[in-house]
């Protein structure tokens, strides 16, 4: 086992741990911190990709902002007492049916893909450069778009938020 | 750091490389943390009491060693003796694990931050990205704190800190993005090397945008990290001590650790994206001797940032949360995005800068800074400064 594979399945084990405490965990805040572990699992995977740029993205992103609204989301929800129960058991007839057939489309995925072996000691160079000229040149359509679709939740926020003052 | 462990790789080829690097980064890593970041926030945190006492007209901490510099020391001998009550209604693992989440995410933002030329642990190629990054370690450390304390002030602490932190990260990530269009670059060896020694070509003085930039990303660095008149999370005269208030022994005192260690992390980042970092003239062919010079430049300049801000903590009141948030969402984001736009403008219209427009702002800043310093003279001499001084000096 070489030195690269032994990282990458520490990284694995992480996202994988990660995400098992987040599904198992009988607490939303211990599911919450299971899923930061799980998201620097996945961060280090992009950084062993030479994806440093995602990487950082991805932990600025998910556990500096989405994780900590969370977070703050389940501080300020009332009874905070009872949030203790974060998965019930509910319809797992249903659920097992649906993971059941994501593991199989998944499994199909995998086996039908063709997987490139990169050669060995490929320098990691940065990826800032290359994202910033595909964003802004071949892609910056679809990214003026998706701009859009961020201001249409900055107003939906601001109408769902504001109050009407009387005349 | 790299090439000397490709050379420490190369002279025992028996072993794996992998393992010379991973050895060596905790090497290197352990050497930062005891030599280093423990020392400067310790002596933080003596500097800050002294300069403290004596803008207030009190003594300060003066019995330990020479004008008491050795207080830090005991102060963190007395709390690693101290008991570590960890209260009976407590989340326990979390309340144990919240102040390590906060030093190692304040410990992690040194792997990229340049000491001087050719000392950095990592020069990484996103370099100011992952600080931006790992820092979001500490405000998760800091809601793990609060939330784990079962208590109303340390979670409304928490939350605050929460807010305050994720609102401005944006004026602050808004603020970077003048430097590193400047520099075309995110490492921090980069953005350092983009810049010089001399003041004209420094990024701040670049144009009136850049300099903007400067002061937001000041701003915003020390409501990031809690610092007076930001300092809401643990606002003493509401929140008892927010969400420090159940930690005791050294677990109350590694939040802190952070709090003045961090300080040195904000002047490293200032002076590194808008001041020239490490730049020194190239005085001298003789390698050792250049490399401590740049340290001792990134170190005077980042420490003078830290002594700013225990400068503003030691004058300025607490802001209310709702002025806080008008300042960060109506002035400093509105201002932060006009703010790229025009340095990219200046950018686009004078591509090379222009040397006219980087003199005349500094002398505009020289200008500023001789009133302000004949300002503070006057007011010196109005309040007797000599008169308590002797007192003060006395005493010790």
């Amino acid at each position: 086992m070489t030195a690269a594979d032994a990282m990458f399945l520490a990284l694995a084990a992480t996202a994988v741990i990660g995400a098992a405490g987040v599904a198992f965990s009988r607490h939303i805040l211990y599911s919450a911190l299971s899923l930061m572990v799980a998201l620097f699992g996945v961060a280090g995977l992009f950084v062993t990709l030479s994806a440093d740029f995602v990487a950082g993205v991805q932990v600025l992103i998910y556990v500096g902002g989405v994780l900590v609204i969370t977070l703050f989301a389940v501080m300020l929800t009332q009874g905070i007492q009872n949030v203790e129960v974060s998965n019930r058991a509910v319809g797992s007839v249903a659920a097992g049916l649906l993971t059941a057939g994501l593991f199989v489309v998944l499994l199909r995925a995998m086996s039908s893909a063709q997987w490139v072996k990169p050669p060995a000691d490929v320098p990691t160079q940065t990826s800032t450069y290359g994202i910033g000229n595909a964003l802004l040149g071949q892609y910056v359509l679809p990214f003026e778009v998706a701009s859009l679709v961020l201001l249409a939740v900055l107003v939906g926020a601001v109408v769902l938020t504001r109050k009407e003052t009387a005349e | 750091m790299r090439a000397y462990l490709d050379a420490v790789a190369a002279g025992y080829p028996s072993t794996s490389p992998a393992l010379v690097y991973l050895l060596g980064m905790l090497a290197f890593g352990a050497l930062v943390v005891f030599v280093f970041i423990l020392p400067v926030a310790g002596i933080t945190s003596w500097v800050e009491r002294r300069v403290w006492a004596r803008i207030q007209s009190r003594i300060g901490p003066n019995r330990v060693g020479p004008g008491g510099f050795l207080q830090w020391l005991a102060d963190g001998l007395k709390n690693l003796l101290k008991e570590d009550v960890i209260p009976a209604a407590v989340d326990v693992p979390m309340f144990r694990l919240a102040p390590y989440v906060v030093v190692a995410g304040f410990c992690a933002a040194f792997v990229a931050l340049p000491f001087a030329g050719s000392l950095i642990i990592a020069d990484l190629n996103i370099g100011i990205l992952y600080i931006s990054a790992i820092t979001s370690l500490v405000v998760i450390g800091i809601l793990m704190a609060g939330w784990s304390s079962n208590n109303k002030w340390s979670m409304l602490g928490g939350i605050r800190s929460a807010t305050q932190i994720i609102c401005y990260e944006i004026p602050v990530g808004l603020s970077i993005f003048p430097a590193v269009l400047l520099s075309g670059t995110l490492s921090m060896q980069g953005i350092v090397a983009a810049q010089g020694w001399a003041p004209t070509s420094w990024h701040m003085f670049h144009s009136p945008f850049a300099f903007v930039a400067f002061v937001m990303f000041f701003v915003g660095a020390l409501a990031e990290g809690n610092r007076t008149p930001f300092d809401l999370p643990e606002a003493d005269s509401e929140l008892v001590a927010g969400f420090a208030t159940e930690y005791s022994g050294m677990r109350s005192l590694l939040f802190f650790l952070a709090e003045w260690g961090n300080l040195y992390v904000i002047g490293v980042l200032v002076s590194t994206l808008f001041m020239g970092g490490w730049q020194v003239p190239h005085f001298t062919d003789n390698a050792v001797v250049l490399t401590v010079a740049q340290f001792a430049t990134m170190f005077l300049k980042a420490y003078f940032w830290v002594f700013v801000a225990m400068w503003v903590r030691a004058t300025l009141p607490r802001v209310r949360v709702d002025q806080f948030m008008t300042l960060c969402w109506k002035y400093m984001v509105p201002i932060g995005l006009v703010n790229v736009i025009g340095a990219a403008t200046v950018m686009v219209l004078l591509p090379d800068g222009s040397i006219v427009l980087r003199l005349i702002m500094v002398t505009v800043a020289v200008a500023i800074l001789v009133q302000f310093a004949r300002r503070v003279l006057f007011h010196l001499h109005r309040a007797d400064y000599g008169r308590l001084g002797r007192i003060g000096e006395g005493a010790a």
